[in-house]
């Protein structure tokens, strides 16, 4: 891929894709490539085990700010997150079509109830609840996963996919590797220079990787990373180092987080898109590959809210990421009625609170249109920050 | 005419006072106490090594009908937890925050392990992460798989049996002192299987016409001894031979339900009833519809602790096997369409009128898909179905006006449909 756009053309391309709900592109791929395309749900999906049979994995994080839910409302109550209406409306509009089937995984009832709903409706689908052990023991939860994992895999060569090949596994798995490293790599910058990317960008790149095939999407990351590392316009701003939490499922409108950048917060670190870096590290390219996923599932997965963790690691985990991206603030930025992020909270903020670090909260659904209350709180929350810690340059130059 | 108790709801009310006096007293005899949970509780298990359950969605259901829970909410909300999550763990932790007093008015124990038996809900395991910081009690978890696609799977089956080996068990040795007794386990399975035949026989009375119970308000007092602390026990066998003898007597009679205002004399609707009820306005929500005549003869609430009426009885020849089976049976740990096919099955056996959805705020676990459901069983039995909303213990989403016009659109419609056929 050419870099000589810069920037602005390779956050184009991605914003493009990012707004390709009906999966226009997957289409594309499909007509080129031939073989299956099967969808995902957040937050976790085992792409190294569809990518080594042929399969195209696809992304699905709701319908954003694009889609506008007519039939999804008949199907969830007021009261339920708006992440399955705007899938149920792409569903029933035909605009998943291009899919041969869907994983849920195990992160919610929510998500959980929506597998059944997809039986009911597309009922020659493929559908499979993903289930994820909650017991982290290899010989107990282990054993179960890479049973879930089989059959995953049978039940994909069923419908026409390459059978598992232990080689092509271990190919896949370097292959996200690979990926990972250059989204860990990307992370890392934005903590260092914040300024040079900016998170809504980085947050689109992130999304095109939904739908493009991984080799794609590594081109993509590369060129974004060249263009932004030379880029000299990106000049360092009095800007508030914040890390938000709670996005790991329903994701904000992009206008959301424009706004949380423009009411003077550089996001130094996030749970958006996390299926980039659910698992910290790379997996093992030795030895037996399920196995290698299985326990990399179970001892290298950052701490979720849809996880039973040890006592206190979770906040312990927060502390060291505020840490670790030298942020000065979180701001706790949840899906309304989202169970998992919700419950979280106030373990999470009294964790904050024993650490000295300031934090405040507001929820958000994929498709809120105003931002002017989160631009007035975030704003205010910025200028204390900066108020309070007062030494600006050093800020910057974190 | 206001109703007099029979015998079994007398023996209930003295069975449950002797658990939570029992539980007062535990500081001093030094029995230990397991927090847990109704849906996939391992009571026969617990009861083997003679430990005490405490289930705080009861106690929180039980707040809700003391008229507390309004206040144990506020409390909860003002510590930072959100208005949009489960009210049960925000009144369980309003409650622990003021005392811990439960429904007896006898303080409860603080736990000395929370059994987190994991089966359908998502929430419970966020619910004991907080408590876990709270009390400062170990955790134990047990995961239950869903039955995603319908069935009980060997690879599901061994993982839930071997953490029931590996984790539950050794975990329950340790804080009774004692060593796991396989034969006392398979006791208290074959009682409670004795006591799964008396309540399927309750439940199932509602076949007869007048139905002799109200399958939702009665049964959530029918299930609570087998859903809760008791079962495994000689007391809840005997609590179930007697409500089976007593509802017997009333097939006989031909009497229909008893209700907070009495007996039912005219059996108008024939309903059943998916979700929860409310607590809060438990009699009010009741009399709506003994009011109207309308009876409810088979709901999916009371299968939350255990579908036993498709034919699950406890195994005592396969003591753990039958532990995981029952976990992963629990009615919202079945897929939507194997929950849309008991739904139709109801409707069809009982000879209902329609189905009636209750839809809680609170709880996802239930109400997420309930509209799809709804529409499902309408297209499979052309039956009426209708749809309500409430919570379960937060008061403020109970609207009695908007319940009772939505009441009356179903009865309306179920009344439409009957004058259809007879014309
Ligand atoms: S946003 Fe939260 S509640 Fe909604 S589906 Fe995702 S994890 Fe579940
Ligand atoms: S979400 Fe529903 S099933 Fe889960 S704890 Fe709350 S009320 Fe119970």
């Amino acid at each position: 891929m050419s870099t000589n756009g810069g920037a602005a053309a390779i956050v184009e391309r991605a914003e493009t894709l990012y707004h390709d709900v009906g999966l226009a592109s997957v289409r594309r791929h499909k007509a080129a490539h031939g073989g299956l395309a099967i969808g995902y749900l957040p937050i976790w999906a085992p792409r190294e085990l569809l990518h080594a049979q042929g399969v195209l994995p696809v992304g699905l994080m709701g319908g954003g700010d694009d889609v506008e839910i007519i039939r999804g409302d008949a199907y969830y109550q007021s009261y339920i997150c708006h992440l399955p209406r705007s899938v149920v409306e792409l569903g029933l509009g035909g605009q998943l079509d291009v899919l041969d089937g869907v994983l849920f995984p195990a992160i919610c009832d929510v998500i959980r109830n929506l597998s059944g709903v997809w039986q009911m409706r597309f009922p020659d689908k493929l559908v499979r609840y993903l289930d994820v052990p909650q017991n982290f023991d290899p010989e107990i939860g282990g054993a179960f996963l890479r049973s879930e994992l089989e059959s995953l895999a049978a039940d994909l060569a069923e419908r026409g996919a390459r059978p598992l090949d232990p080689d092509a596994l271990r190919a896949s798995i370097a292959a996200y590797n690979r990926n990972r490293r250059l989204v860990v790599d990307l992370y890392d910058l934005r903590r260092r220079e914040p300024w040079k990317i900016p998170t809504w960008e980085l947050y689109v790149v992130l999304r095109a990787g939904m739908l493009l095939p991984v080799e794609q999407f590594d081109e993509l990351l590369v060129a974004y990373r060249a263009a932004v590392a030379g880029d000299e316009s990106r000049q360092p701003l009095d800007q508030a180092r914040v890390v938000v939490i709670g996005s790991f499922c329903e994701q904000p409108p992009l206008g959301l987080i424009k706004t949380l950048e423009r009411s003077g917060c550089y996001i130094v670190d996030d749970d958006f898109v996390q299926v980039h870096r659910f698992l910290r590290g790379d997996v093992d390219t030795d030895g037996d590959p399920l196995d290698a996923i299985v326990r990399a599932f179970l001892s290298s997965a950052i701490e979720s809210p849809t996880r039973f963790s040890a006592p206190g690691a979770k906040s312990a985990a927060l502390a060291e990421r505020v840490r670790a991206c030298g942020a000065e603030g979180v701001l706790f930025c949840a899906p309304s009625f989202c169970d998992p992020a919700l419950l979280d909270q106030p373990l999470a903020t009294r964790a904050m609170d024993a650490a000295g670090v300031p934090w405040t909260a507001f929820k958000y659904s994929e498709n809120t249109g105003q931002f002017q209350v989160i631009r007035e709180q975030a704003g205010t929350f910025a200028d204390s920050i900066k108020l309070w810690s007062g030494d600006t340059p050093m800020r910057a130059s974190r | 005419m206001k109703a007099s108790k029979d015998a079994s709801q007398l023996r209930q009310k003295q069975m449950i006072a002797e658990h939570y006096s029992r539980l007062a007293r535990s500081g001093e005899t030094g029995e230990k106490s397991v927090y847990t949970f109704v849906p996939g509780n391992l009571t026969e298990l617990l009861r083997s090594f003679d430990l005490l359950p405490v289930l705080p969605e009861i106690n929180a259901l039980q707040s809700a009908m003391r008229g507390k829970s309004k206040e144990y909410i506020a409390i909860a909300e003002k510590a930072g937890h959100s208005e949009d999550v489960c009210t049960y763990v925000k009144c369980d932790y309003g409650m622990m925050k003021s005392g811990n007093v439960g429904p007896t008015g006898e303080r409860l124990p603080q736990p000395d392990l929370l059994l987190l038996s994991y089966t359908g809900c998502f929430t419970f395991l966020k619910w004991f992460e907080i408590l876990r910081e709270e009390y400062s009690a170990p955790a134990v978890m047990l995961h239950v798989p869903y039955q995603a696609d319908g069935r009980i799977t060997e690879s599901m089956r061994r993982y839930v049996v071997h953490q029931l080996r590996e984790k539950v068990i050794p975990e329950l040795e340790r804080l009774s002192g004692r060593a796991y007794d396989e034969d006392r386990l398979k006791e208290c399975l074959t009682r409670s299987a004795r006591a799964e035949d008396d309540l399927v026989a309750v439940l199932e009375s509602a076949k007869h016409r007048p139905s002799p119970i109200d399958a939702y308000f009665g049964g959530v007092y029918y299930v609570g001894p087998i859903f809760s602390a008791f079962r495994g026990g000689e007391e809840a066998c005997a609590y179930y031979r007697e409500l089976r003898q007593e509802v017997e007597e009333r097939v006989a009679s031909g009497l229909g339900p008893v209700t907070p205002e009495g007996q039912l004399t005219r059996e108008r609707f024939r309903l059943v009833v998916e979700g929860p009820p409310n607590w809060t306005h438990f009699h009010e929500f009741w009399k709506m519809f003994a009011d109207e005549g309308a009876v409810v003869v088979a709901s999916t609430y009371t299968k939350v602790g255990g579908v036993y009426d498709t034919g699950f009885r406890h195994d005592p020849e396969h003591p753990l096997e039958t532990l995981a089976d029952y976990c992963m049976g629990c009615y919202t740990n079945l897929s939507l369409p194997t929950r849309v096919d008991l739904l139709a099955r109801y409707l069809t056996e009982y000879d209902a009128d329609g189905l009636l959805v209750h839809s809680i705020k609170s709880c996802n676990s239930f109400s997420a898909g309930q509209l799809a459901m709804l529409r499902d069983v309408e297209a499979r039995t052309g039956r009426p179905c209708g749809f309500i909303e409430s919570d379960l213990v937060d008061p403020r989403y109970f609207s009695a006006a908007n319940i009772r016009n939505r009441l009356e659109s179903f009865f309306q419609m179920i009344d439409q449909k009957r004058e259809r056929a007879t014309a």
